[in-house]
Order: C-alpha cells, then structure tokens, then sequence
C-alpha cells in the first residue's frame, strides 16, 4: 500500500494540496466545502465554510476560512499565491443541507441553502465556473477531492457514495 | 469566544451544576421509563474548538443518533440528546410494545418512539433547569436525526461562529447499569445566555 497523502480541513477552516493526495473535510452538515481546482499545477483548495456573511460577524479579527464571502476569495488567493492562474480554476461544491426540519422556521434553521447561494454568489463574482454541486437535502456529507485528477467523492450515511 | 477563555473555575462549577440537575432529572424520567437504575457521570463543562465538540461523540464522521430541540425563552441555547444507533436500539429494546428490527436501520415506528423518548428526556432536562433558575425556557418541537455527528451538532454552533471559533458545551453522560445503553446530554447556551443564567443564580457576571 502506498501511504496517500491527505489533508483535512477543519470547520471554519481552508487549505490546499499540491500534485498528490487527497483534501478532505468531514460530517458537512448545513456547511459548504467548497473546493477550486486546477488541472494544470494539479492544485487544489478546500474551505469548510460555516456561515454565509462576514457582515454578522462580532469580533475584531475575522477568521476569513468561516464566511462564504471571505473564504472564497482567501481561497483564490492562496491558490494564485502557488502559481495558478485564475483563468484555470474550476469550482465543485457540497453541503448546505437542512439536517433539521423545523415548521415555520427562523433563518439560522435554513442556513445550508443560504450558505449555497451566499457560495454560488461569491463564485460568480469571482468568475469562477462552478463545474460541480451536491447540495441540499437532509443529511450530511464527507468529501473528498482527488488531487491528481480533480475528481470530488462525495459520502453520505443516507445516500451511500458519489462523485463530482 | 475570548469572553469564556477567562471564565472562572467558580463560574464553570456554576454551569457544571447546571448540567448536573438538568440531566439528573433527565436521567430519573428515563429511569422511569425503562424501570431500572441509570447512572450519571459527573457533567464536564467545556470551551472547545468547532472540531473537538464532534470528538466529544466519536469524531465528525461518527453516527449518531442525535435528538436536537432549540430553547427559547430568556435564556436561548441548544440542545443535544446524543446516542449511538446501539445504544438506540437496546434503548428501544427496553420499552415494552415495541417490535425491534435487529439490522442497522430504523423503521418509522422505531424514530417515533425515539422522538417520543427524547422529546420527554429533554423536556426534563429543560424544566429542572427553569426551575432552578426560575426563567423560562421553552422548548421548539424536537427534531430527530440519524447522521454524521458533525453534520448535526454544527447546528448548535451557529450561534458562536459569529463570535469565534469556540464553543461552551455542557456534557453530561448517563448510562444504564451493564452499559447497554449510554447518552449524552449536550447544553450549548447561546453567547448571551451566560449573563442570564449566572444573574438568575445570584452569581455575578463580569467578563473576568
């Protein structure tokens, strides 16, 4: 057996892998992992983003890897920073599930689908293809993405594998 | 979450003892329910990063069994009835009148009765702690589910990630005699909440 390279992505947290391995984060539940990909240096980037808005945030010193609208272009950055070039960045996201289902519910209930859109938005903005999705529905997620081929495996405990 | 960090350990009793009642009279009613002793392990109380909350139950990745209502009313907060989907089944086992599939799923019979029981366990924990602290805290009708423990309990956090990247859990453990069944209680009051509940129990609050 040959030891894969993986590195894990914790909640509120983003990091990238070069060449070989495997970048993963694990139990999305109404969060996003958003990853961006080039085919080209074979680099790829994961956030595990928790919240839509940087805009509600309370403290000082943001952590950037929590927001949809801060993560993403920190992700960018941190990808052009190794040699890509935005032009070949690909994106793929999962989660946004409504793991609770609650009558007449208020907005922190129905925060998956506000993070997916909130992630697709910022996507746009950056100009950046969404190639990929898995979103929605009630349960959580494990993704996986495959460094050297760009492919994303997707787990779940309802709906058994997938992948992007 | 910078406030908690500085928390004293007086402060942190306070809450421990807030789990301790919370769960104990949990405990009793579930006692009740299965007619045999149930044990409780002391509450521990902890600030702990986002990661570490789903370690508490087996890592992110786990599967749980996991009853979540929110509480409403003066003192907003999360909670958690958590099980493992063994310990669900053996708990269903106990209860008189029901059938048991003994495979790895649960049939709708099966997630009414866990409802059920921890719609009742819950609402236990919540009065003793109204009680105590004579505020009112009413419970959202539970929600069940059978996931990935990271995918549910993130829904306790949101409150905190707007303020930081921790979060303070009040964990309490109970379990039946020979093990066969074993819980846990998580109580995730809001950031706000803290001030209330330490006023309402005559302790000051000073973020020190």
């Amino acid at each position: 057996m040959i030891e894969q390279n993986v590195v894990k992505v914790a909640m509120a947290d983003l990091n990238v892998i070069k060449q070989f391995g495997l970048i993963r984060t694990s139990g999305l539940g109404s969060c996003i992992g958003l990853t961006m990909y080039d085919p080209i240096l074979h680099l790829a980037g994961m956030a595990h983003v928790m919240l839509p808005s940087s805009e509600i945030a309370r403290d000082g010193e943001i952590n950037v890897a929590k927001y949809a609208d801060t993560a993403l272009p920190a992700l960018l950055e941190r990808l052009q920073k190794m040699g890509s070039s935005k032009s070949n960045i690909v994106a793929k996201m999962a989660g946004g599930s409504q793991m609770f289902a609650f009558g007449g519910q208020n907005d922190t209930m129905r925060i998956g689908p506000r993070n997916t859109e909130s992630c697709r938005t910022k996507l746009q903005e950056l100009g950046i293809p969404l190639i990929g999705e898995d979103t929605g529905g009630n349960y959580g997620r494990t993704i996986e993405l495959d460094c050297s081929t760009g492919i994303l495996y997707i787990r779940s405990v309802q709906m058994g594998a997938k992948e992007l | 979450m910078r406030v908690f960090k500085h928390f004293k350990e007086f402060k942190m009793d306070v809450l421990k003892e807030v789990g301790n009642i919370g769960a104990g009279n949990a405990a009793t009613a579930l006692s009740r329910l299965l007619n045999k002793p149930i044990d409780m392990a002391v509450p521990k109380v902890q600030i702990l990063r986002f990661e570490e909350v789903s370690d508490k139950v087996g890592g992110s990745e786990q599967v749980v069994v996991a009853i979540f209502l929110r509480v409403e009313g003066d003192a907003p907060g999360n909670l958690f009835f958590i099980l493992s989907p063994k310990s669900a089944k053996s708990l269903l086992r106990r209860l008189a009148g029901i059938k048991v599939a003994n495979d790895e799923s649960f049939n709708d019979m099966e997630i009414s009765a866990l409802n059920e029981i921890g719609n009742i366990l819950s609402g236990s924990y919540l009065s003793a702690l109204a009680d105590l602290t004579k505020l009112t805290m009413s419970p959202t009708v539970p929600s069940l589910a059978i996931d990935m423990a990271g995918a549910i309990l993130s829904y306790g956090l949101l409150q905190y990630g707007e303020m930081g990247d921790d979060a303070l859990l009040i964990d309490t453990t109970f379990l039946e005699g020979n093990h066969e069944v074993e819980g846990q209680f998580f109580l995730i009051p809001d950031p706000e909440s803290f001030a209330i509940i330490f006023e309402s129990l005559g302790v000051p609050f000073e973020n020190d």
